[in-house]
């Protein structure tokens, strides 16, 4: 254990039976289960740990928990690598290695330090200026900043850890399990609620682990040591199945309804061989609690002085939590300096443990007597009334200099320098709850006023700074929030206290430690390196607001959140202008509480399980023929079926030329279906589509547009008449869901009174669609009773039962390629079976399986649209020039009023038309602008509209492409302009979409 | 994350709904008569309440239903829940003010601070 040169040989909650090693910036040490990777490091004697974001300033453990400001370290490496971690809150494990952040290229011989020495560069307001001043600026700064700020390493590969959600709800949930949190709980769980007791770090007992077991300053909780009571009150919780007691549970968001996040590191603490496989490396709890609990504590807040950012310069209770928790000394020669009566109890812990107190300065002229009589039997110096002038030691604090009110200045050595600037509610998820603040003058801080939600906060956070308040107060509060859920209210009883020490009572608020000589280097925010001066600067630069001030200097943006500085920031500011500290407000406290992981937030939801694909009856058979997939909307589909040796492209020209050949097979199954029935079906119809469905006979089918109440198309589909009240509807594949809920919109919002009723079945059957000339050879082959199936017999647009093998089926004759075509539609249990048997039936006829980017390039040869490729949202039919499918004479349907708006009138808006390149061989870029000069022009270029869908067509032999063009009707036969990054525009014609019916008319003609 | 109360299944997460924008805003029946201004008046214009809005709301992961919801927007709190068709129900001002006046949770800084009698007025 000699290794540890600063270990104590007792005392705290770490296990001296172990030995484990670990390393730090490739240095190895050794620490002990129970260890933070701070309180090892510190038993080491090691106190500098990062580099700070802007100047690269040595920074060292400030905290001892989650408000510590710039201890931030790289753990792990490769894909698990984890950048930014509180060194005060990783728990040590054996072979954990720990890496400094933010330097280069080592933690002592850091060169970006120099960004210290032309600091004046960074002052207030340096990105701001940078970004917003002229424009050459941040192009010459960024590369620097980037590099210099980088902080932590990304893991390089997708994270191999497996995290989880969870759901849960409670009567009560209590935050924090210090004597407050764990009194609460016991209220709570005597009264009969469901309990959920979440606590930050890895042992219930909050302040009271930072209390001396034995000797002098010793409590005792109903003459137990705190330990043991605090495992009584663990041991009770744990009898009672009612209550779930979460340790290493932080919340990190209190949202609306008391909805509570929290989170889990179920196995960081844990070296990697020794954590669970079936357990996730962290939870996600998402609490919905009847009465929320807070018992968060409070925070010391440091003080502001002339370098005040030495490494060993950390918070007085931090001192002492490594103290009696973990049993590592600081230091040997300690200085503390405080405003406020607990710090003198750490100045004495101290002392007790083998330290030397050079000096207590209190800027206080007369704190508690007791306090200094004990001191004075100590042989304590203490100085009161006296502020910090200047530290001094390069990566550790070596002495400290502090100036009485007529300017003496004296000297003490120091090798940890204990500052406390008072003790202020942890508000953070009070004010999340929307709760309201209120400025305490007795305790120099922010408490909370009156709550919003059904929330009730006990303890320091509600700012009862004693000891005994914080067990009462717990007791208390516990009951109620247990009555408030509906039990009935059982307190605790309150345990008896003895021997408690000096408490954080008398505070003498001080924002700024003034001295003769001035301070440059006064640092309030320990992470961003924002000193006093910068935001007395922004004050003089007109940031007047809290807000504003803070996001011009930076203040309290760091990952910390500016936890134990914030404060003292508001007081600067507010003193700036000459302002009271409530007048001047507070910044936002926002979720999460602290950083959190990615993994956490995501949960199981990943990979597969994060946006889950649907697929088709028929999948298995594409994915066993080696389809290239994409995915539609939910679904994924096969996008072409390439042959050994054959390109994608290749393989879609091939399938393309069967269609219009032979005989070529489409699985359509993604296609929404909704089944319509109902009296009034006919008139539901009319008023959701653009044309006509009075006289649509059963057996009959027809195309229909959709448009929103703005006339721009919203979707597109056949529609077919079962009977007089029973329509099935299709519509695209990626617009199903959307269809479904703005059909049932109207239906029960506007038109309830009519007898309609929509029902989804697009999963329900399985849809195979063949085209080409060959198509109905294959129908024969297949069908009982084809014979009524024959082209002549079943008209384009029609439908008719018909079964195959004595299965059921609808057949329709109907076309996205304009070809012969038939769809049939089966349950889809069958839809695999009967996919095979068509592919067998058509081997004769050399039947082609076709995909997604087959049937694009059909419907284009053919003219037809694609909704959402060929339209945007602002394109109605009479753009689509689709004016025949607006009945004239029907009455009122959705959008129809807009159509006729002044805009919607314009002959200018941009109207569909196909292009033809000059030069057959040249395919068009898809969403490339159009031009009306051969040349482009200077900018700004007069754009006529841009091509919306360009293919090579295998069946003309040439390109061809659709467009939007501004009054694209009456360009038809001109030459257009499409213009080309870095080359000539290319010219082209502008055409009718009908490529299919242009070149037979040519042909013919 | 709200709790939500659907008219016809109870109490819900949020999860299971989708916002579903201004409620009472009725389709007119006579549009071809309107003015363009007019009919702009009903398809693009919208309230943003600070106070009590009446908005839609749609149990999307449940019943299907659409109904609707009273919400402070300036507290986020749901006021009440009833079925399309019917009236919204009187709702007494249960909107709490600061001692400045502004609702509580608006996001105005004057909100986050209990602030003396005299301040921020
Ligand atoms: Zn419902």
């Amino acid at each position: 254990m000699t290794s540890q040169p600063f270990r104590l040989n007792e005392g705290g909650s770490i296990d001296r039976s172990r030995e484990i090693s670990f390393s730090f910036d490739g240095k190895s040490y050794a620490g002990h289960p129970g260890d933070t990777l701070a309180s090892a490091l510190i038993a080491n004697g090691v106190h500098m740990v990062a580099r700070s974001f802007k100047y690269h300033r040595p920074r060292g453990i400030v905290g001892a928990g989650a408000e510590d400001p710039a201890g931030l370290v790289q753990i792990g490496s490769g894909a698990t690598a984890d950048p930014n971690t509180r060194a005060t809150e990783q728990e040590l494990w054996d072979g954990l290695q720990a890496h400094a952040q933010n330097c280069w290229p080592s933690l002592k011989h850091d060169l970006y330090a120099a960004n210290d020495i032309v600091s004046r560069f960074y002052s207030a307001g340096f990105y701001y200026k940078t970004f917003m001043g002229p424009p050459g600026n941040w192009m010459t700064f960024e590369p620097i900043v980037r590099f210099a700020a980088g902080i932590g390493k990304t893991p390089d590969g997708p994270d191999p850890d497996a995290y989880e959600t969870i759901n849960r709800h409670c009567d009560v949930l209590i935050v924090g399990a210090g004597p407050a949190g764990l009194m609460a709980a016991l209220s709570a769980a005597r009264s009969g609620a469901r309990v959920i007791l979440a606590e930050e770090t890895a042992e219930a007992g909050g302040q009271l682990l930072s209390l001396p077991e034995s000797g002098d300053g010793a409590i005792t909780i109903d003459d137990k040591t705190p330990r043991d009571w605090i495992a009584g009150a663990l041991a009770e919780l744990a009898s009672n199945d009612r209550v779930t007691v979460l340790p290493r549970t932080s919340a990190i968001g209190y949202y609306a309804d008391n909805f509570v996040a929290l989170w889990e590191k179920v196995s960081d603490h844990l070296a990697p061989k020794d954590r669970n496989p079936l357990l996730p490396r962290q939870r996600l709890w998402r609490i919905r609690a009847k009465e929320v609990v807070l018992a968060t504590g409070a925070v010391e807040r440091s003080l502001v002085f002339h370098e005040n950012d030495r490494p060993g310069i950390m918070l007085a209770s931090a001192a002492r939590t490594y103290l009696h928790r973990y049993g590592a000394l600081g230091g040997h020669c300690a200085a503390v300096i405080a405003n406020n009566d607990a710090a003198w109890q750490t100045a004495f812990d101290l002392q007790a443990a083998g330290a030397t107190i050079s000096v207590i300065s209190d800027s206080r002229h007369q704190p508690d007597d007791a306090l200094v009589n004990k001191a004075a039997e100590r042989d304590i110096p203490v100085r009161l009334a006296h502020q910090v002038a200047s530290t001094g030691g390069r990566h550790r604090v070596k002495e400290i200099t502090i100036e009485s009110e007529t300017g003496n200045i004296e000297g003490f050595d120091a090798d940890l320098v204990a500052i406390s600037g008072g003790w202020m509610p942890n508000v953070a998820l009070f004010s999340q709850s929307r709760g309201q603040l209120r400025y305490d003058d007795d305790l120099a801080a922010f408490r909370p006023g009156w709550h919003w939600q059904r929330t009730h906060v006990c303890g320091s956070a509600d700012g009862a700074m004693t000891m005994a308040e914080c067990f009462s107060g717990g007791a208390r509060v516990g009951a109620w929030a247990a009555e408030a859920a509906g039990c009935t209210a059982n307190a605790a009883p309150v345990p008896e206290l003895a021997n408690v020490g000096p408490e954080p009572t008398g505070i003498s608020p001080i924002w700024q430690m003034v001295t003769t000589e001035g301070g440059k280097k006064a640092f309030v925010d320990l992470q961003d390196d924002v000193k006093a001066s910068d935001l007395e600067l922004a004050v003089r630069e007109g940031y007047r607001s809290v807000e504003h001030a803070k996001r011009y200097t930076t203040v309290g943006m760091g990952n910390d959140q500016g936890k134990i500085s914030n404060l003292n920031a508001f007081g600067i500011i507010s003193g700036a202008q000459g302002k009271s500290l409530p007048e001047l407000g507070t910044t936002t406290f926002r979720q999460p509480w602290k950083p959190v992981t990615f993994g956490a937030i995501a949960g199981q939801f990943v990979g597969a399980d994060f946006e889950p694909r649907r697929t088709t009856p028929m999948h298995d058979w594409h994915v066993r023929a080696e389809a290239i997939f994409e995915p539609v909307g939910d679904w994924l589909r096969a996008r072409a079926y390439p042959r050994p040796g054959e390109t994608f492209e290749d393989a879609v020209q091939r399938e393309v030329k069967a269609a219009r050949t032979d005989v070529a097979v489409l699985d359509a199954s993604t296609l929404g279906k909704i089944d319509i029935r109902g009296k009034d079906a006919r008139t539901f119809l009319n008023r959701i589509y653009t044309n006509a469905w009075s006289k649509l006979a059963p057996g009959r089918c027809r195309y229909g547009l959709m448009l929103g109440e703005d006339a721009m198309v919203f979707d597109d589909g056949v529609t077919s008449c079962i009977a007089d009240d029973h329509f099935h509807m299709t519509t695209t594949t990626g617009g199903a869901a959307r269809v479904l809920t703005w059909l049932e919109d109207y239906l029960q919002t506007e038109w309830p009174d009519l007898d309609v009723f929509l029902t989804t079945v697009t999963e329900e059957t399985a849809v195979v669609s063949l085209s080409g000339p060959k198509s109905y050879d294959v129908v024969k082959a297949i069908c009982d009773d084809a014979g009524d199936l024959a082209p002549d017999d079943f008209p384009f647009m029609s439908w008719k039962d018909a079964a195959i093998d004595g299965v059921a089926c609808r057949v329709f004759r109907i076309s996205f390629t304009g070809e012969l075509s038939y769809e049939i539609n089966v349950p889809a249990s069958y839809g695999l079976w009967l996919w095979e048997k068509v592919m067998e039936a058509g081997a004769p006829f050399g039947i082609t399986p076709y995909g997604t980017e087959g049937m694009h390039l059909l419907r284009a040869e053919k003219g037809f649209i694609i909704v959402g490729q060929d339209t945007d949202g602002t394109i109605t039919p009479f753009d689509l020039r689709m004016d025949w499918i607006v009945s004239q004479k029907k009455g009122d349907f959705v959008g129809k009023r807009s159509l006729y708006r002044s805009d919607t009138v314009r002959t200018n808006r941009k109207q569909l038309v196909g292009l033809l390149t000059e030069d057959p061989a040249t395919v068009l870029m898809e969403g490339a602008q159009i031009i009306a000069t051969p040349d482009e022009p200077a900018p700004p270029v007069p754009m006529l509209g841009y091509v919306t869908s360009s293919y090579f067509s295998p069946n003309l032999g040439r390109s061809i492409a659709m467009a939007l063009v501004e009054s694209g009707g009456a360009r038809i036969g001109e030459t257009v302009y499409i213009s080309r990054k870095g080359a000539k525009p290319l010219a082209a014609t502008v055409t009718e979409t009908d490529f299919l019916a242009h070149f037979a008319e040519k042909a013919d003609g | 994350m709200f709790v939500i109360t659907c008219p016809y299944c109870g109490e819900r997460d949020q999860s299971e709904f989708a916002h579903a924008g201004e409620a009472h805003i009725s389709r007119p029946r006579e549009s071809e008569t309107m003015t363009d201004a007019e009919w702009a008046e009903f398809l693009f214009m919208r309230d943003n309440t600070k106070g009590i809005h009446a908005e839609r709301w749609i149990h999307a992961a449940g019943c299907r239903r659409f109904f609707n919801a009273l919400r402070n927007t300036a507290t986020d709190r749901f006021l009440a829940f009833y079925r399309i068709g019917e009236k919204p129900p009187e709702i007494d001002d249960v909107v709490p003010a600061t001692p400045c006046g502004e609702a509580v949770g608006s996001g105005n800084d004057a909100v986050k601070v209990e602030r003396p009698p005299e301040a921020g007025r």
